[in-house]
């Protein structure tokens, strides 16, 4: 049975740009998403923490700091050892090439790095309710 | 300005040329949507402008337009501009850790920089050390990890404090920490801060409502900030101790109007402050800089920059009474807007650059930095930064363009664009105005949603094609992009860590309690000055985290609140 997809959108780490972060937020929900926008300066255990407090379909990230290759295997460790590996992960800002190969090979489930289409996003999360 | 049978004849010739027009091209040729015939900002854009536009919005030359160098400053802050000397060129860098950064200092040094602008790691923006578990993965990414004075000993190992005209570091919330580092600096090597420059940018309002390094409320930022700038003005008029923002919103969104507006009402509330600290206008607004953005639309941006020094002066002097020019200059710094350049194919980001770069000559600013190319994927490496620095000196040295002043004052098209940026500008301060002021109107998110709508309109340009964006959505190549990745030491994070243990365990840490025991005291006194008792801690070696601690303490954390869309 289908519902109406639900995504967290947070900002890991102390890079504090929420440009794109808002704005995927905010196209998401335009598009009939829910969205549960955390803002900025969450820590790895917040984010795990409100997603499963949450049951979301997906959690986004947006990091821009270059932290990523930290942060990023964290939250897909800490969702391991809460037994909430199949919440889908994507991630977006400013990646390199080598480093979205990289997390995709971690177990992320999609990277957009910065200047990704909107509607390519959208697409992807509405897709992510219809599994649930 | 001109004669009235001038202009009606003028106006005759021009219904005469429309006519000829063949309207059926027109009609094709400008079908193209609405969007494409405005400024970026809005403005509608008319096939071509003359002395009818002019002369339609009153303009005056000795008011709108004038001489450099003289109120209103339309033209320039000053009478020679770049005939004696180009603007300071510079380049922010600063990474990984304090030797590689004295390191990078030492070569943009040889490659012809003047100027040299201190990048920060984010746990230092944040007021947190180096081994802080926060700070794990993020140190040293954005910028050079400091930790303490001693961090700062290391960037200037083997550097004169007057090596450069000037330092700017780039720090908005902490402005007393890095303040006091510099003059213990100074002091320990026995130089007078008369002999050198240091600009810190120190505000944090701005900064809370667009880039985001906050780390205790804004009531304590406030006075952090505030603090640094009495100081400054009380004993060291020759740093500019407040660099007022308006690139940080625009890069997160917003129009030129509102770049201009936002950091202006901002000025406001901090004049307003020293004034009630007992300072005349002419002790402290002298030393006020400008961050600007350097966008793409041209044209707009060069009236920009006019209207920019127009309207500050008017504030300075007909609202508060200066009467020291230099209180009434507005001295700006640009950096090329990020934002405008591309991941799709990032040379061509070069070209962008130049264009940024040429806007902000042309708008006779004072200081110059621009983006190197491979913006969208990482800190930049030597080659691109030294490429960034090239594309001023290519502009100062073989384009002509130093050699007037204002070259393009009178263009019937900038006039009127200046004025119309002049208009809206007034317009939106006044709005701000009646909210309560730039303070009511960041706590109560107004300065952040007119960002994120302006944001979200751009983006929706793009993505329908209303704007046209080379490499993304017109003219792609789609072949996988090279850019070479920038070498950081992967040891310089524990380097740093272990550094600063090593400090806390060879400092002697009871002259360090004694002094953040000492500093906690002055906090809580809102009526003093708190830049003497940081620096007081500073020169005991206390850590940028310990005093974040402190400064947490007195005035709180900073956090903020989930949004739920459609749930």
């Amino acid at each position: 049975m289908s519902r109406v997809c639900r995504v967290l959108v947070a900002k890991c780490g102390l890079d504090g740009h929420d440009r794109g972060a808002k704005l995927v937020a905010r196209v998401l929900a335009e598009a009939g998403v829910e969205v549960i926008y955390t803002g900025k300066f969450l820590t790895v255990d917040q984010v795990v923490e409100t997603a499963l407090q949450e049951d979301v379909d997906g959690i986004g990230l947006s990091l821009l700091s270059g932290s990523h290759m930290t942060l990023v295997p964290r939250v897909l460790e800490r969702l391991t050892a809460r037994d909430a590996a199949s919440i889908p992960v994507f991630v977006g800002g400013t990646i390199m090439p080598d480093d979205e190969k990289a997390l995709l090979e971690l177990g992320v489930d999609r990277v957009f790095p910065s200047g990704s289409s909107l509607s390519e996003i959208t697409s992807y999360v509405s897709e992510l309710g219809k599994a649930a | 300005m001109w004669e009235k049978a001038f202009l009606d004849e003028l106006a005759r010739e021009q219904s005469e040329w429309e006519g000829q027009l063949d309207s059926k091209r027109v009609e094709e040729g400008e079908r193209t949507g609405e969007r494409k015939l405005r400024t970026d900002t809005g403005f509608e854009v008319k096939r071509v402008y003359s002395p009818l536009d002019l002369a339609s919005a009153g303009y005056d030359f000795s008011r709108d337009t004038g001489w450099p160098g003289e109120y209103p400053f339309v033209r320039g802050i000053e009478p020679q501009m770049y005939r004696d000397e180009p603007w300071l060129m510079m380049q922010y860098s600063g990474f990984a850790s304090a030797s590689e950064t004295n390191k990078r200092f030492k070569y943009m040094l040889s490659q012809g920089a003047t100027s040299y602008s201190i990048a920060l790691d984010l746990p230092t923006h944040k007021a947190l050390d180096s081994d802080d578990p926060l700070a794990e993965g993020e140190v040293g990414k954005t910028g050079v990890p400091i930790d303490s004075l001693s961090t700062l000993e290391e960037i200037f190992d083997g550097i004169p404090l007057d090596a450069v005209k000037m330092f700017t570091f780039v720090n908005m919330s902490g402005g007393p920490i890095f303040l006091s580092m510099f003059l213990a600096l100074a002091e320990k090597r026995g130089v007078d801060p008369a002999d050198f420059v240091l600009f810190i940018t120190n505000e944090s309002l701005i900064d809370m409502a667009t880039r985001g390094t906050q780390f205790t409320s804004p009531a304590g930022h406030f006075r952090l900030s505030a603090d640094v700038v009495e100081y400054c003005a009380r004993n060291h008029p020759n740093f500019s101790p407040l660099q007022i923002s308006g690139y940080h919103p625009r890069e997160a969104g917003c129009n030129a109007v509102q770049e201009l507006a936002f950091p202006l009402s901002v000025s406001i509330t901090y004049i307003e402050e020293m004034m009630r600290r007992g300072l005349s206008i002419d002790d402290f607004a002298g030393s006020f800089h400008w961050f600007l953005s350097a966008s793409m639309d041209l044209f707009e941006e060069v009236a920009k920059f006019r209207a920019f020094r127009k309207v500050w002066a008017s504030i300075t002097r007909d609202r508060f009474g200066a009467q020291n020019p230099k209180s009434m200059h507005a001295d700006i710094m640009i950096y090329s807007g990020g934002s405008h350049l591309t991941r799709e194919q990032p040379q061509i980001n070069i070209a962008r650059t130049a264009i940024q770069a040429l806007a902000g000559a042309l708008g006779g600013i004072q200081y110059m930095n621009l983006s190197s190319y491979d913006e969208a994927f990482q800190t930049p490496t030597e080659e691109s930064a030294t490429i960034a620095v090239r594309i001023q000196q290519i502009l100062a040295n073989e384009t002509g363009i130093t050699k007037t002043v204002d070259p393009l004052g009178g263009s019937y098209y900038v006039e009127t664009l200046t004025r119309q940026i002049e208009d809206g500008v007034r317009e939106y301060l006044e709005k701000i105005e009646k909210m309560g002021g730039a303070v009511k109107a960041i706590e109560s998110g107004f300065f952040q949603a007119e960002i994120a709508e302006r944001a979200y309109e751009y983006n929706r340009e793009i993505e329908s094609g209303a704007r046209t964006k080379v490499g993304v959505n017109a003219f792609r190549n789609d072949e996988p992009v090279k850019v070479t990745p920038l070498r950081a030491d992967p040891d310089a994070e524990q380097t740093t860590i272990d550094a600063v243990r090593k400090l806390r365990d060879e400092r002697d840490s009871r002259a360090t309690e004694r002094a953040l025991s000492a500093l906690e005291e002055t906090l809580r006194n809102e009526g003093e000055n708190c830049v003497p008792a940081v620096k007081a801690a500073v020169m005991a070696y206390a850590t940028v985290g310990e005093i974040g601690m402190v400064i947490r303490k007195v005035y709180g954390d900073y956090s903020e609140e989930a949004i739920r869309f459609g749930v």
